[in-house]
């Protein structure tokens, strides 16, 4: 069996207003559309994704919260309908989820042996976290391959985020582990957003772009200074500041997806490839992939 | 319409589903279930017809939402403890009520908004509390969340719309906030016979809390918050809120009869089931370090003015 390999690594922000803007069919709301260039970043992503050979999508999202260790998604499908707690009005999405036990059971054991607390999901009623279903969708809308969903331990909540960082790293090598004894190519994804301090007000229609803008300057900066950094292979350095990052800007990355797939990827030195940067009710999100192959890796923005 | 609202009990319970699927595990958790049951009864010889529910366990960042479906129905999985099993609900609420709530957090300067979907998660706490304590749906409930980003004015005021709300539909409330005292779980999984306070620490402030909760010295334990949140709440959240809303809608004062009916370790955490009963007298010299707020004003756009 050829040793398996992570194909593209993805920094896939979930903000549910993109699923929305969206309209597919699965989601119950309408909209008039909305912040494209997030939207059409994800567009040209899922095109190339569409070009790669891949077995397997595995997402880290921080919206499957877990304070008792790493967990899992460890049944073989999710069928019911997700409506986000934060966005009803915008995100109650019908899906179907294939998931692929036999690799998230070796991630599991992989962890597991590497001394990190793991807890595989086996309860047929539980839903799939929104993150999750945002990420995946925009990435891979016809859902045409099996996932497995990582969740996100609190360790910054409980210790800090520079212990969040550590785990988020060990994670990410055993689960790398895991991969190349799998033998199956597998898409990384780390949902979630840079900045992340939203709007505690919603426009009467969510949708006016006129009402969207970033939550205050810093927070800009703060992404615009990380996603610099992304384009020049730095992201060794990235997740070393991650912890001040995250302090400043309230980034998502709290819950240690970017940390996760760094490891993962063996801390990539290549330019990551940008897709998009676009506010999302205040929140800070870059589109971001890293393509191990440096034939088919690009200059996309 | 009364000008005060009759509010005939308040609740204090833990938001973790333990007592609901896994009583028999641990003698703790069997008495926390024990004391649940307590209450139910003592719900049930009122003649409360609205169970309002403020739950540290459903985060909210738009504002303030307010459960209105009139009879929401699904199966909750909690995130951690999914292995104990699932929570299978059909609820009766107050969606009246909750749209009077709403309007009544507007009028104090409050963004908030109903919720009325189906398949909305309701999360674990407020579905334990509404299973255990009100099993048959006798009482027609209201749910609201607890903003991530607010802090003390605006649950202050949350509070006063909720008290708004309800003298003005002359209702007979029972008080419910569902949260842990000391919220540090273990981090690994645990023999349920090994359960105990995550620390001596911990333990030690929880029953301080207890005392004040016993003497029925909620405004006391309101004004302690920010301490309480410093010394023995993990920082998922900028503060530790709920004394405060609790006291602002329950009343801003010391005048209770209290009664802890059981204390114990959940998963680490300490869960506490605590009656609090109006009464006309109780501890007073009650001591008030912060200004009342009845309105609430926003960020009052420092940020801007910060880049003058």
């Amino acid at each position: 069996m050829a040793k398996g390999e992570i194909v593209l690594g993805c920094l896939a922000p979930h903000p549910p207003h993109v699923v929305y803007a969206e309209n597919p069919e699965q989601n119950e709301p309408f909209s008039e559309g909305g912040w494209e260039a997030l939207r059409w970043g994800y567009h040209r992503l899922a095109r190339k994704l569409k070009g790669i050979d891949y077995d397997c999508i595995v997402v880290l999202t921080p919206h499957w919260m877990t304070y008792v260790g790493t967990h899992f998604l460890g049944l073989e499908r999710f069928q019911n309908i997700s409506v986000d707690p934060i966005f009803p009005n915008l995100f109650r999405y019908h899906h179907d989820i294939q998931v692929d036990v036999e690799l998230a059971e070796a991630m599991h054991d992989a962890a597991a042996e590497a001394g990190i607390i793991t807890k595989m999901m086996r309860n047929p009623d539980f839903r799939v976290d929104y993150g999750t279903i945002v990420s995946c969708h925009m990435l891979n809308p016809e859902w045409s391959k099996p996932i497995v969903t990582i969740s996100s331990n609190r360790s910054t909540h409980y210790y800090s985020n520079e212990v969040m960082n550590e785990q988020a790293a060990a994670l990410g090598e055993a689960v790398m582990k895991a991969i190349e004894a799998s033998g199956k190519r597998v898409v990384l994804v780390a949902s979630h957003s840079l900045s992340h301090r939203h709007f505690v007000t919603e426009a009467p229609l969510p949708e006016d772009m006129s009402r969207e803008h970033i939550y205050n300057h810093s927070q800009y900066v703060w992404d615009m200074k990380i996603v610099q950094m992304l384009r020049e292979g730095k992201t060794k350095e990235v997740v070393e500041i991650l912890p001040e990052m995250i302090e400043q800007t309230m980034a998502e990355a709290e819950g240690g997806g970017l940390s996760w797939m760094m490891a993962a990827m063996g801390y990539p030195d290549y330019p990551a490839e940008i897709y998009g940067y676009q506010s999302v009710i205040g929140t800070g999100n870059a589109i971001a992939a890293w393509d191990p192959n440096e034939a088919t890796r690009e200059i996309v923005l | 319409m009364s000008e005060e609202p009759e509010i005939v009990l308040g609740f204090y319970v833990p938001p973790h589903p333990h007592p609901l699927l896994a009583p028999e595990q641990n003698e703790g958790w069997g008495r926390l279930r024990e004391a649940f049951d307590t209450c139910r009864q003592r719900i049930e010889e009122t003649d409360a017809d609205l169970l309002l529910i403020y739950s540290t366990v459903w985060p909210s960042i738009v504002g303030h939402q307010i459960q209105a479906h009139p009879k929401p129905v699904f199966t909750h999985v909690d995130d951690d403890f999914h292995f104990l099993g699932s929570m299978p609900y059909e609820f009766r609420m107050d969606s009246e009520y909750a749209e009077k709530f709403k309007d009544s957090c507007e009028a104090r300067g409050l963004h908030a908004r109903t919720v009325a979907y189906d398949g909305f998660p309701i999360d674990t706490g407020s579905v334990v509390a509404l299973k255990l304590l009100n099993p048959d749906n006798r009482i027609p409930a209201c749910i609201v969340s607890s903003n991530v980003y607010s802090n003390r004015a605006e649950q202050i005021v949350l509070g006063k719309a909720a008290r708004d709300a309800m003298s003005e539909l002359g209702k007979k409330v029972v008080v419910v906030v569902v949260a842990s005292l000391s919220n540090r779980m273990f981090t690994e999984h645990i023999d349920p016979s090994d359960d105990r306070i995550h620390s001596a620490k911990d333990d030690e402030w929880n029953r301080k809390i207890l005392e004040f909760f016993d003497d029925g010295r909620l405004e006391d334990i309101s004004q302690l918050s920010r301490d309480i949140h410093g010394q023995i709440r993990v920082s998922k959240v900028v503060a530790y809120k709920p004394a405060w809303w609790m006291a602002a809608t329950m009343g801003q004062h010391n005048n209770y009869d209290g009664e802890v009916l059981a204390y114990e370790a959940l998963h680490g955490a300490g869960g506490a089931v605590i009656q609090l009963t109006p009464a006309k007298g109780g501890v007073g010299d009650k001591e008030f370090d912060e200004d009342d707020v009845e309105y609430y004003h926003g960020d009052r756009s420092v940020l801007d003015k910060g880049m003058l």
